[in-house]
């Protein structure tokens, strides 16, 4: 196997006084789509969060190709080739559709165009000049993924981003997110709706009470469910 | 003589003048003001000072260095919003996480320091800075005069305030502050230096306030105290047409500026506060201000 894309070792993580990560480890290859999975507070997001470096009080590793960027300020991070599309979706009021698309820098080359991002989201595409926050949550959705493909990150952190929306639109984010993979985009997936999961994911992380219980390759996933169904409920 | 409500035209359309000019430098002010405020969400106490610095940094270039008006509108915005980055940096950065009173009670601090310093070394009274050779004179419009200079100020406030709503609304940078304004962090996590983006915000602010205390030096006296008399009355220019409002600062500058300059003529005993009474007017019907979202 290669040299992980991302690798995290030892990630402990504060909100103020309160300990939320206890020493989380894992990596994301090149071209794969690893998913966290766990129960609603196991600390999915955190982890994510912490790696992006929106939570600050951490401890602990965190290396994108070879470098550790945990000492890195929030803004250098996405220069370094991390996107995050964040689990509200971040989506501006005050910048219409185009504008939000337009926001985050280019960090890199090989990142999506504008007319491979319309081909993929057409529904962007027309409503270019729509006020960002009066899409439909499935558009919000497209939209902060699309943003963050424009600007040539290696790695897609993407938080929960079938949270909230109707059938339809999952299965229309599911086959964006298989696409991205064909292309060859590196994706860490935080994701509650495991059968969402189970479709795009090449491996698997499960957390509980911000510990870093289990992993395992799609391939294991069958061996793996009864385990799963008592950590996550399903 | 052409008579209007009793008053005769020519005096009702001068007053309506030095409204629309005092409407320019209100504009100019509350547009810097809204620009900061809309971004760090500090309430700028300092920018009278930083107004009356750019009038003093014209009469320095000019008295010391034989540095007329013309360089002096580039000059004087930029030597201010200098020394604004430093005070941001030094001070204004360590109460952006505080309460707004700390940023309220800070910028307070400093115009009193920067003021004080003024009038210990230059005194209470005014130094006169004459008006460019190119805007001496009036012209004539037939029912009254007008001042060439005075027309400048206009001119010149109303490109100010046009271009900085093209900067904000139609620019990379604008978008910038637009997005962080709402989520600095997320803004931050694209890659975008927000701190940076924070300082050159105040000192765009400060920078708008020093060009407008350049072009208020030929009309009002550089004195120290020049900013301390117009801040009160552009903050409740600020509070009308909405804190944070870029367009509600310069829409309500302009209008106020012309509410004022009509109760002159019509009841002159209430000219200096009007403003106040529509500030309460407004803060009780609408607290957010005339422009501001509740």
């Amino acid at each position: 196997m290669t040299e992980p894309l991302l690798e995290v070792k030892g990630l402990q993580a504060w909100y103020g006084e309160s300990h939320v990560l206890h020493g989380v480890d894992l990596t994301v290859h090149k071209g794969e789509t690893v998913t966290l999975l766990g129960r609603n507070g196991a600390g999915k997001t955190t982890t994510l969060k912490s790696i992006i470096g929106v939570i600050r009080k951490r401890q602990g590793q965190i290396s994108l190709k070879g470098t550790n960027i945990l000492p890195l300020p929030l803004h250098h991070v996405a220069k370094r080739g991390l996107g995050y599309v964040p689990e509200e979706r971040g989506i501006f009021a005050s910048l219409d559709v185009h504008e939000n698309l337009m926001l985050p820098p280019k960090v890199a080359e090989g990142g999506f165009s504008l007319d491979e991002i319309y081909t993929l989201f057409p529904n962007l595409a027309e409503r270019r000049r729509s006020q960002g926050t009066k899409l439909s949550g499935g558009e919000q959705q497209m939209l902060a993924i699309a943003r963050i493909l424009r600007t040539g990150a290696d790695v897609l952190l993407l938080d929960e981003p079938t949270e909230g929306l109707a059938p339809v639109i999952v299965q229309r984010i599911g086959d964006v997110i298989r696409a991205l993979k064909e292309k060859g985009m590196t994706i860490l997936l935080v994701e509650q709706n495991f059968r969402f999961a189970r479709r795009v994911a090449d491996r698997f992380y499960v957390m509980e009470d911000g510990h870093m219980i289990d992993s395992f390759r799609a391939d294991e996933l069958a061996g793996r469910m009864d385990s799963l169904h008592e950590t996550l409920g399903l | 003589m052409t008579m209007i409500f009793g008053y005769p035209l020519p005096a009702l359309l001068s007053q309506l003048l030095i409204g629309l000019i005092n409407g320019s430098f209100y504009a100019m002010l509350s547009l810097g003001l809204a620009v900061i405020f809309g971004m760090l969400r500090v309430i700028n106490f300092a920018h009278g000072a930083q107004y009356m610095l750019g009038a003093f940094f014209a009469w320095f270039l000019l008295r010391y260095f034989e540095v007329g008006y013309w360089p002096s509108l580039i000059l004087a915005p930029l030597g201010v919003a200098l020394i604004s980055v430093v005070l941001e940096k030094v001070f204004l950065s360590r109460v952006y996480k505080l309460d707004h009173l700390y940023g309220l009670l800070l910028t307070f601090g400093l115009a009193l320091i920067i003021e004080g310093m003024f009038r210990h070394w230059y005194g209470t009274s005014g130094q006169p800075y004459s008006i460019p050779s190119v805007f001496t004179g009036a012209l004539n419009l037939g029912f009254m005069i007008l001042p060439i200079y005075r027309g400048w100020v206009i001119v010149a406030s109303l490109v100010i305030c046009l271009a900085t709503w093209l900067l904000i609304e139609k620019t990379q940078f604008g978008a910038y502050l637009r997005a962080a304004t709402e989520n600095p962090t997320l803004v931050q996590s694209f890659g975008v230096n927000v701190p940076r983006l924070l300082t050159l915000t105040y000192a765009l602010g400060a920078g708008l306030a020093a060009l407008a205390g350049v072009l208020a030096a030929p009309i009002y006296q550089v004195s120290p105290l020049m900013g301390q008399n117009i801040i009160i009355v552009v903050f409740a220019v600020v509070v009308i047409g909405g804190m944070g409002s870029i367009l509600g600062a310069v829409v309500t500058g302009y209008m106020l500026g012309l509410v004022e300059g009509l109760t002159k003529v019509f009841y002159p005993e209430a000219s200096s506060t009007v403003i106040f009474v529509i500030m309460v007017v407004v803060l009780l019907l609408r607290p957010a201000g005339l422009f501001g979202k509740e």
